[in-house]
């Protein structure tokens, strides 16, 4: 059986991915008015980066042909 | 356990980018393929109730404390943190940790032992039919009820912060929480709780992060707390010694006795819904370090939970407000507060993901309901009350069924809620009346060999009226508060532990006094269900680092020293 912590690497890599992607579009072309706090900081990118590295890790280490 | 949430003031606080939304689309995606990876998974009832009773400790913890940590628990408390500060973390600690250890270490092994479906199921085995038809008929009645309250309250909930159509919110919601585990049974629920655990944390996360650091750190925190409510805001214990020195007029007696030794010991030990997860552990080891890997991580929610409340309170440039005066002026209300945080810190992509924390938070939490009324209804009611001689598969059936037909039944509520907002705070209530008694009567039967099947029954029965009773008394006398609550400074909060604590004193002492009437239960007939006549089974021989007395002492350590430092 596929192991649940497969399904939620897959989960926060997605994630990971789509707000990273997000957070590099912004800091490419910002926003004139972002509507956010500490828009600065960038945290759609670092925090994008994190869940995707994250994912990943679990998405490789429990791995179905790996678990087998 | 939840504080009440919005119920008017429809104005969207947030507004979703097209990356948001794929965020959202995808994690419904992902429940529902999960619910149908494991639909050849749940063929017998062991499967499809107690999913394989073959969860890890780490699996079957996460889910237990999941199946608590819903949207309406982290937005309702979030807002108590802004309304009374720091004392909502009570909720957190001495509102769970000692009871959470307390059904691992003493509990479990009779819940394990005994084999049992549900904890109504171990009232059958331990005072006989009565007293498991009482409880199983109240909890599965409840149960669905709460469920379908908290549907409402949730889409509400998603009105107010995205704009979604109310019936749109309920029926997406709920149709894909009947998909998946009438698919997948209680081990797609238990997945889909784990996967909202991360979910809710790599969502709500940044807030705290974020807010610290707009704050300019704890100690600055404390000072603008200080300016803008109270410097009781930021104290655990040390406005407690009277009614009138805290925001939440409570006195630590109420904490301590009612919350503490009480309200959580009945809610974390006794509430099928949680205890369901615990009991598909694998073995007893695992069985008992699942609510201790709980504990640990319940210790920190309050950075999640409390924190962005009491953040919202130093640096929100409005000034949030009750839901009857948000109601009337169109401004936000205290319950606001966790989504006015995420829009403040959150762009594209983080927004969504904090969104999707919620939505996850929400079915999780109607799939728990769900899946704990299919198991108390078809193991508890049908089979010995209405059919006895069906098949393993017939019962399957049962149970994919009554999913089906819970979740309407949920739905149905929920219109009805719509319709009556009052019964909103009657069901509410209602679920609060059994929580105290039937600890009363479990921990007893757990304990006291000499407990008798007339004493746990007339305990749970008396216990329940008089919980009724004093609710209905302050109901039609508010000044009989204090009465109840000891003071007449008490607020709402304060007759609520007290009322636990009453109750589920009338519950031991009619318990006791009853079964000393009565002719004493055979030894040979309580093996394995009372302490002293059930040899516990040895964890085994593993280090002290597997050991859960070993890591139970370190959660206690962590709490005390936690407690201590924001005293």
């Amino acid at each position: 059986m596929v192991s649940i912590w497969f399904f939620i690497g897959i989960s926060l890599a997605v994630n990971g991915a789509l707000i990273l992607a997000a957070g590099i579009y912004q800091l490419i072309d910002p926003p004139v008015n972002p509507g956010i706090v500490l828009f600065q900081l960038h945290a759609n990118v670092w925090w994008g980066a994190a869940l995707l590295v994250f994912g990943l890790i679990y998405c490789f280490k429990f791995a179905p042909k790996r678990q087998s | 356990m939840t504080p009440m949430l919005a119920t008017v003031v429809p104005a969207r606080l947030v507004h979703l980018s097209p990356i948001d939304i794929a965020i959202v689309v995808f994690y419904f995606a992902l429940v529902l393929s999960i619910g149908w990876y494991l639909r050849g998974r749940a063929k017998t009832g062991e499967d499809f109730f107690m999913a394989g009773r073959e969860m890890t400790a780490w699996v079957a913890g996460l889910s237990f404390l999941s199946a608590n940590l819903g949207a309406l628990e982290l937005m309702g408390w979030a807002g108590s943190a802004y309304q009374y500060g720091i004392l909502a973390t009570h909720w957190y600690w001495i509102g769970a940790i000692p009871a959470m250890l307390f059904l691992a270490l003493v509990m479990m092994p009779f819940y394990y032992i005994s084999k049992t479906h549900s904890v109504p199921g171990y009232l059958k085995l331990r005072f006989g039919e009565p007293s498991r038809a009482l409880s199983a008929v109240s909890f599965a009645f409840m149960t669905v009820l709460m469920s379908g309250v908290n549907m409402f309250a949730m889409a509400k909930v998603m009105q107010i912060v995205l704009g979604w159509d109310i019936n749109f919110s309920i029926w997406v919601s709920s149709l894909t929480v009947a998909i998946y585990v009438t698919l997948g049974g209680l081990r797609s629920a238990i997945f889909n709780e784990v996967l909202q655990f991360f979910l809710i944390w790599a969502g709500a996360l940044l807030i705290p992060i974020l807010g610290l650091y707009e704050a300019g750190g704890w100690t600055n925190l404390k000072v603008l707390i200080a300016q803008r409510a109270s410097e009781q805001y930021v104290h655990l214990w040390s406005g407690l010694g009277s009614f009138t020195t805290n925001p939440m007029g409570i006195h630590w007696t109420g904490i301590v006795f009612g919350l503490g030794a009480i309200i959580s010991m009945g809610y974390w030990t006794t509430d099928f819904l949680v205890v369901q997860r615990i009991l598909a552990a694998k073995d007893i080891r695992s069985a008992e370090m699942a609510p201790i890997i709980g504990a640990g991580f319940k210790m920190m929610v309050p950075f999640i939970v409390i924190l962005p409340g009491l953040l919202g309170l130093a640096v929100l440039p409005e000034k949030l407000v009750p839901e009857s005066v948000a109601a009337v002026t169109g401004g936000h209300s205290y319950n606001d507060v966790l989504p006015l945080m995420l829009a403040r810190y959150c762009g594209p992509g983080l927004l969504g993901l904090g969104v999707t924390a919620l939505i996850a938070g929400f079915m999780s939490g109607m799939a728990g309901n769900v899946s704990a009324f299919t198991t108390v209804w078809t193991y508890d009611i049908y089979r010995p009350f209405i059919n006895s001689k069906g098949s393993d598969h017939h019962y399957v059936n049962m149970g994919r069924w009554t999913t089906i037909i819970g979740v309407l039944i949920s739905v149905g509520t929920a219109y009805l809620v719509m319709q009556f907002a009052s019964i909103m705070d009657y069901v509410q209530a209602l679920f609060s009346f059994f929580i105290a008694p039937l600890f009363g009567t479990v921990v007893l039967g757990m304990l006291w060999k000499r407990a008798t099947g007339p004493g746990g029954f007339w305990g749970l029965l008396c216990g329940t009226l008089s919980s009724i009773s004093m609710w209905t008394w302050v109901k039609l006398d508010p000044s009989a508060l204090r009465y109840v609550a000891l003071s007449s400074n008490a607020k709402g909060l304060a007759q609520d532990m007290y009322q636990a604590l009453w109750s589920f004193v009338v519950c031991v002492t009619v318990t006791v006094v009853v079964s000393l009437a009565t002719k004493p239960i055979a030894d040979s007939q309580l093996t394995g269900l009372v302490y002293g006549l059930t040899e516990i089974p040895a964890v085994g021989d593993v280090p002290l680092y597997q050991k859960p007395l070993f890591w139970a002492a370190v959660v206690v350590v962590v709490f005390f020293i936690l407690n201590i430092i924001f005293w």
